[in-house]
């Protein structure tokens, strides 16, 4: 519960792009993730709110694999 | 409820770019200092701020302060100080390259120096030539910036309280402000700030507007807290909207669109600008063409089922030329829109963009008020910066680029006032026994509501409100409407209910907070709005369609108690310059 409801929190952002795709992301999809993709998750809401809107975007190539699933989904949001 | 207490010596509330660079004057200047954020500091709305920052660094073309002055003062359309205006535009330079001496990662010319680019309503000579005048990180000045001042502020032991929300200004019976009430988002927990000063940056309230291009975050804390402390808001009738963001999400679509040759059409596929503006039509400047969508949708011939929007048409400039040139765009438009531009005109709608009105200061960040004798008389202990604070350099209409000038340069200046304050007043003045109680009356009828109104829903109501009685063009009868339908939207956020009544993470319980802090600055806009009789920069009647200045040459003072205005003179003297006296704005 503590983990949902701090994710709600931490979708709360700088950007109205962000803010949006976010919120839908946790209306739709938040509820069906497995543990290891809600840590993606988490890392990737530590990211800038640029860089993390660029991912979500412009489709910028992530080094980091680990979060490419939870990414995907933000994409298709 | 126990309560604690912590004490400090300056209070700040918000962590954009303007109290951040507040706080970082002080903390350098060895002061404690607590900075309050709902949210991560380089997560605050200054990060889209993406133009870059006005200063007259004359790398690309000549410039001087002078110049930026007149174009500021003439773009506020004489409503801006004009004494703030000289102070703000001659230390633009000084503090850019303070900035770049922080390590903020300003684009390059070939030879070296700062990257400037032309924007909107920059002149050379006062009205000649385009001006070259903006100082930009790509389009990420804002995010630059802000990474550049939280690295500063860490290393010099600025105490942040991150995911903590301000709830209320605490004062003393002489309105002596002594702190502020807080909460801990993640906790729930209420703690009392005591401080030797407090300073609110806490950005604008973009969010009173159904069609917002503002973050979810931009709710006018600051502004709610300073109303429900007795103190007036100034010139909220004036408010910057952009005429093309994406109907019902609010995400600008740039004006490169209609640049490229796109163009907007009304419900009878009609393309209406041509009346509006035979010459220039879709590429006149934001307000005329925020202004004639309005008209358009008022006069019933807006889009779709409620016929509330315009549509936006570029499939005619081909496949190609959308995926080459307008890629951002289409991006935007399927995402948040549902339809490929390629194929299908975006469905638009004017939309609230900056908020020129705010908390009224002095030039040294002080909050000043007709408090006890004088008109502009300190109010002890309080101090404002940025888009929350009315100093006034925007006056009835804000330049481009010019925000970020404004935050840095305002919240280094209030810095340096309350660090000579702090020098001077060495105690934290006694907290008054029932310091606390309207806060926690407040947290408590909340928890305690029996039957009460969903915030969503009255939050909505609040936002269609503002949109249809108190849009880019207003009318003397939706405006004398507006004022009683906001009163009785009040009267219902005073008696909303949250199902939620956990602790952790509430974000129920932030957004009926929240929500207290909006109705402060709609009820603010309208009622200013309703008591404005002229047409000035972003503030445009249909019943009185021309500048007063014999009138109105004036900023209304917003006041929550009895909902009184009240009016202050314009400061038309420079600090050593002569005056720009006012004239008609054309461009």
């Amino acid at each position: 519960m503590k983990q949902l409801t701090r994710a709600r929190w931490r979708c709360r952002r700088g950007l109205l792009e962000l803010d949006i795709v976010l919120q839908r992301f946790m209306n739709e999809r938040y509820a069906l993730l497995c543990e290891p993709e809600l840590r993606q998750f988490d890392a990737l809401l530590d990211l800038s709110d640029n860089d993390l809107w660029d991912m979500i975007k412009i489709k910028t190539e992530v080094s980091d694999t680990r979060s490419q699933s939870v990414l995907q989904l933000l994409r298709a949001i | 409820m126990a309560i604690i207490k912590r004490k400090f010596d300056a209070v700040i509330v918000g962590a954009g770019g303007a109290g951040m660079r507040a706080a970082l004057q002080l903390s350098e200047a060895g002061f404690k200092v607590a900075v309050i954020t709902k949210v991560f500091p380089t997560r605050s709305h200054t990060v889209a701020a993406q133009g870059g920052i006005a200063a007259s660094l004359g790398n690309v073309t000549e410039d001087n302060w002078h110049w930026h002055m007149y174009d500021t003062v003439k773009g506020s359309d004489y409503l801006g100080d004009q004494d703030a205006i000289e102070f703000m535009c001659r230390q633009a330079s000084e503090v850019v390259y303070e900035l770049e001496h922080f390590g903020m990662p300003f684009d390059r010319l070939e030879n070296g120096k700062i990257y400037q680019r032309p924007f909107g309503g920059q002149s050379q000579n006062f009205g000649g030539a385009q001006a070259t005048r903006s100082c930009a990180t790509a389009d990420r000045t804002g995010h630059a910036l802000l990474h550049t001042l939280y690295q500063r502020n860490v290393q010099a032991n600025t105490q942040f309280f991150i995911e903590w929300m301000g709830l209320d200004l605490i004062h003393n019976e002489q309105g002596e402000v002594l702190g502020l009430m807080a909460m801990e988002i993640e906790t729930g927990e209420v703690m009392l700030l005591h401080a030797k000063v407090t300073l609110l940056a806490t950005g604008g309230g973009g969010r009173v507007f159904q069609a917002s291009t503002n973050a979810f975050i931009n709710t006018g804390d600051g502004l709610g807290m300073a109303a429900r402390a007795g103190i007036p808001l100034e010139d909220m009738e004036f408010w910057q909207f952009h005429p093309t963001g994406v109907y019902g999400a609010g995400v600008l679509i740039s004006e490169a669109v209609r640049g490229e040759g796109g163009y907007l059409l009304n419900k009878d596929g009609e393309r209406f600008m041509e009346r509006y503006a035979p010459n220039a039509r879709d590429l006149a400047s934001r307000d005329v063409i925020s202004r004639a969508l309005t008209t358009e949708i008022r006069e019933g011939r807006g889009c779709g089922n409620n016929a509330d929007h315009l549509l936006l048409k570029l499939d005619h400039l081909g496949e190609n030329i959308i995926r080459t040139r307008l890629p951002g765009i289409r991006e935007i438009a399927i995402r948040f829109a549902q339809v490929d531009p390629i194929n299908q005109p975006i469905p638009v709608v004017p939309t609230a963009h900056y908020m020129m009105g705010g908390i009224p200061t002095n030039l040294h960040g002080q909050v000043v008020a007709p408090y006890k004798t004088g008109p502009e008389e300190v109010i002890q202990g309080l101090y404002a910066v940025g888009e929350c604070a009315c100093v006034s350099v925007h006056g009835a209409n804000r330049l481009g680029t010019n925000s970020l000038l404004d935050i840095v340069v305002f919240g280094r200046a209030a810095g340096d006032q309350i660090a000579k304050d702090l020098r001077k007043n060495l105690h934290h003045k006694p907290l008054p026994i029932t310091v606390a109680d309207k806060t926690l009356a407040r947290l408590a009828r909340l928890d305690g509501q029996k039957n009460g109104e969903s915030v969503a829903q009255v939050g909505d109501l609040l936002r269609q409100t503002m949109q249809t009685h108190c849009g880019v063009f207003r009318f003397a009868d939706m405006l004398k409407q507006g004022v009683v339908k906001i009163n009785e939207i009040a009267e219902r956020v005073a008696h909303t209910e949250i199902h939620d009544k956990s602790r952790v993470f509430n974000t129920a319980r932030v957004e009926a907070l929240e929500l207290d802090n909006l109705i402060e600055v709609a009820l603010a806009s309208m009622v200013s709005a309703e008591g404005r009789k002229e047409s000035r920069g972003a503030h445009a009647r249909d019943d009185f369609p021309i500048r007063d200045d014999d009138k109105w040459l004036k900023h209304t003072l917003y006041f929550s108690e009895n909902q009184r205005l009240d009016y202050k003179p314009v400061r038309l003297k420079p600090l050593t310059v002569g005056s720009f006296l006012p004239q008609e704005r054309v461009y």
